[in-house]
């Protein structure tokens, strides 16, 4: 951990703060419904993206999960676009077709937030082929919550992982909930990166709230991987401050209590690693907090510029060749 | 032109395409073995390195044919039976056919799916026997089903070059059958029907298995002055819905021959799509034979109850000139 530079630790703590803010702004913005529908935030899990991204080459890949937009963010993705495409507007990622469950950027090998659990750990696998296949030493990580860690796509996956010897890292963040379920009630295991056991691979369980913690096993696994050595498992125990989605507290829903909340609040990453860096005079915080305020109020006043997509283009993109009559109107 | 067995002229087709595209890749149950013969002899020629016996494990071959596609391959997924549509369907139908739409037209998924005994045969009862390329066609994935040889090789070799994931269904029932092939590098480009028998009297449009066996219905209709006209649609999305409404806008009279199950398959859409758009050129109600829906059971009696026949099509096409209501 000592071979880190002051820029890269204070580039851990820019990415987190810039997931933390751009997922503050986004509830400021469905609570003014500038931003339509709901979003699942990625609030007290952000030393995961960053520690894990940082370990990545941009040609690597990552798929992501329904949670995405920190892994988005730590994989380079631009706020400005993100936030077009959470409102839905032309400049978005996904030209408005997608919202905050698939933002996806090819170029910075982003292959999708995915919407259903587990189902981008395959896809990951298939990228991580391809690398190998053209002679690239290119790495995928598929990032997964504990929830998937019971589905059988993602057990799939592993296997195939695994008798492949695929470039490929599971990174399962374990933030504890699967919605409203305790992954203690869903799962037999303590820990789940005993599930890697099974599938004959490295399983390492690290604090998913300490940056250089997760850096340093993603480092390894990512190492691993590229060498040719296979995939690894990676568990980053973590906890998601609030509720599974933003229309969550509207439900009135409770499986959790306060004092478990504030116990994991109590390691908050956006508190404990800026107070690590003031300590040891590696930077002032406080510069990177004002820098990244100018960096989303950009993103928004972007975004708020872009157009809405016009209507007639609402049936484009899905096909790479069309024929006539594809795709079917519904009208 | 040379004579080939179905199978045989889509395993060149295969081969062919492996040749002239190293980003060709197949991955399936049993490939290297093939169990079904479609990919005899692919590891010899092409190596570990672009041929994977994948577990068994539907749903993530499917899925890392995506991603791999994704990132510049090219693969070809072969399910040996139906039903593993059903257990890849998150796969198929919200990951490979959706992503690219989601991602606002980022990335191709050239993803071939290829199904090599679909349909039913005899006696493998109900888990062996779907035919559900309706369910592919709702959410839009391009299909296509060859019925003769010399199409079995130029769909499949135009569904590999096809940027898109394309579905190939290869019924059971024509593997073996015989045909001529032309030689050298041709493909049977989407979205074309073929007339597979003119006539000016009534249009049978049969899909898949079927068209043999409507081709011998028009012959016994011939023997009773019917002139009967044979649509295969083979490309079934994209579908040439021109040619199969200049047919009817000829004949007036339209018998839907389809080998998929009834409520809300292939055939109600066909009927659907001449009522809308050739309304006023026909003389009879569309009429559809079509498998019943409950699974394909086991007893051969019993099949034959629940399988589209050829006797119930030759019924149907008398009664549509008759102007006997169904």
């Amino acid at each position: 951990m000592g071979e880190l530079s002051r820029d890269q630790l204070v580039g851990f703590y820019r990415t987190m703060r810039t997931i933390r803010r751009f997922e503050q702004r986004v509830v400021e913005l469905i609570n003014r419904n500038e931003i339509p529908g709901a979003a699942h935030e990625y609030v007290g899990e952000e030393a995961v993206a960053t520690g894990v991204c940082h370990a990545l080459r941009p040609d690597d890949v990552i798929t992501s999960t329904h949670r995405g937009h920190g892994h988005i963010l730590a994989k380079g993705g631009d706020p400005r676009r993100m936030m077009a495409e959470l409102m839905g507007k032309t400049a978005g990622y996904n030209r408005g077709r997608g919202g905050s469950m698939h933002i996806a950027d090819l170029e910075l090998g982003i292959f999708g937030a995915n919407g259903i659990v587990g189902a981008g750990a395959p896809i990951a696998c298939g990228a991580a082929m391809a690398a190998r296949l053209k002679g690239r030493d290119g790495v995928a990580v598929a990032f997964f919550g504990d929830g998937a860690t019971n589905q059988g796509a993602l057990l799939e996956a592993l296997n195939l992982g695994a008798i492949w010897k695929l470039p490929v890292v599971f990174v399962c963040e374990n933030n504890g909930y699967a919605i409203t379920a305790s992954i203690r009630e869903m799962s037999p295991l303590q820990r789940l990166a005993d599930r890697a056991a099974a599938f004959g691979m490295p399983g390492d369980t690290v604090d998913g709230m300490d940056v250089r913690a997760v850096h340093e096993g993603a480092r390894r696994a990512v190492a691993r991987a590229r060498s040719g050595g296979g995939p690894s498992f990676l568990e980053c125990r973590t906890y998601r401050f609030v509720g599974h989605f933003t229309a969550e507290k509207a439900l009135g829903i409770r499986y959790r209590s306060d004092e478990e909340i504030e116990e994991w609040r109590q390691r908050d990453p956006l508190v404990t690693y800026p107070a690590w860096l003031r300590e040891r005079q590696i930077c002032d915080p406080a510069e990177v907090d004002e820098a990244v305020e100018a960096v989303l109020e950009d993103a928004v006043a972007f975004a708020r510029q872009s157009p809405l997509p016009a209507a007639e283009e609402a049936l484009d993109g899905m096909y790479a060749t069309t024929y006539p009559g594809l795709p079917a109107r519904g009208w | 032109m040379r004579e080939l067995r179905y199978l045989e002229a889509m395993r060149e087709g295969l081969f062919e395409e492996m040749r002239r595209d190293s980003s060709v890749i197949v991955l399936g149950e049993d490939v290297r073995h093939s169990v079904r013969g479609l990919t005899k002899g692919i590891i010899g020629e092409f190596g570990p390195a672009r041929i994977y016996d994948t577990p068994i494990s539907e749903a993530a071959f499917t899925g890392l044919a995506t991603g791999a596609a994704l990132a510049g391959m090219r693969p070809v997924v072969e399910y040996q039976i139906n039903a593993l549509l059903f257990v890849a369907f998150d796969q198929l139908v919200d990951q490979a056919q959706k992503l690219r739409y989601m991602m606002g037209g980022q990335g191709t998924i050239p993803v071939t799916y290829v199904i090599t005994a679909s349909g039913a045969r005899r006696a493998l009862a109900g888990q062996h026997s779907d035919h559900p390329y309706p369910l592919l066609l709702h959410m839009g994935m391009k299909t296509v089903m060859p019925t003769t040889p010399e199409d079995a090789k130029g769909l499949f070799k135009a569904a590999i070059r096809e940027d898109d994931p394309v579905v190939v269904f290869s019924p059971a029932a024509l593997l073996a059958t015989k045909g001529p092939v032309p030689d050298g590098d041709y493909v049977t480009p989407l979205g074309r029907a073929r007339v597979a028998r003119a006539g000016a009297d009534l249009t049978i449009v049969a899909v898949g298995p079927l068209v043999p066996e409507a081709l011998a219905a028009a012959e016994t209709l011939a023997q009773e002055g019917i002139s009967a006209e044979v649509i295969d649609p083979r490309s079934l999305l994209p579908l040439d819905a021109e040619t199969l409404l200049a047919s009817a806008r000829k004949t007036g009279h339209v018998v839907l021959f389809d080998d998929s199950n009834r409520t809300c398959g292939f055939a109600a859409e066909l009927a659907a799509l001449f009522a809308d758009r050739a309304w006023e050129a026909l003389r009879a109600p569309v009429r559809r034979i079509t498998r019943a829906d409950v699974p394909v059971p086991f007893s051969t009696p019993l099949e034959s109850v629940v399988l589209p026949s050829r006797e119930r099509l030759l019924e149907a096409c008398r009664g549509c000139l008759a102007g006997v209501k169904a």
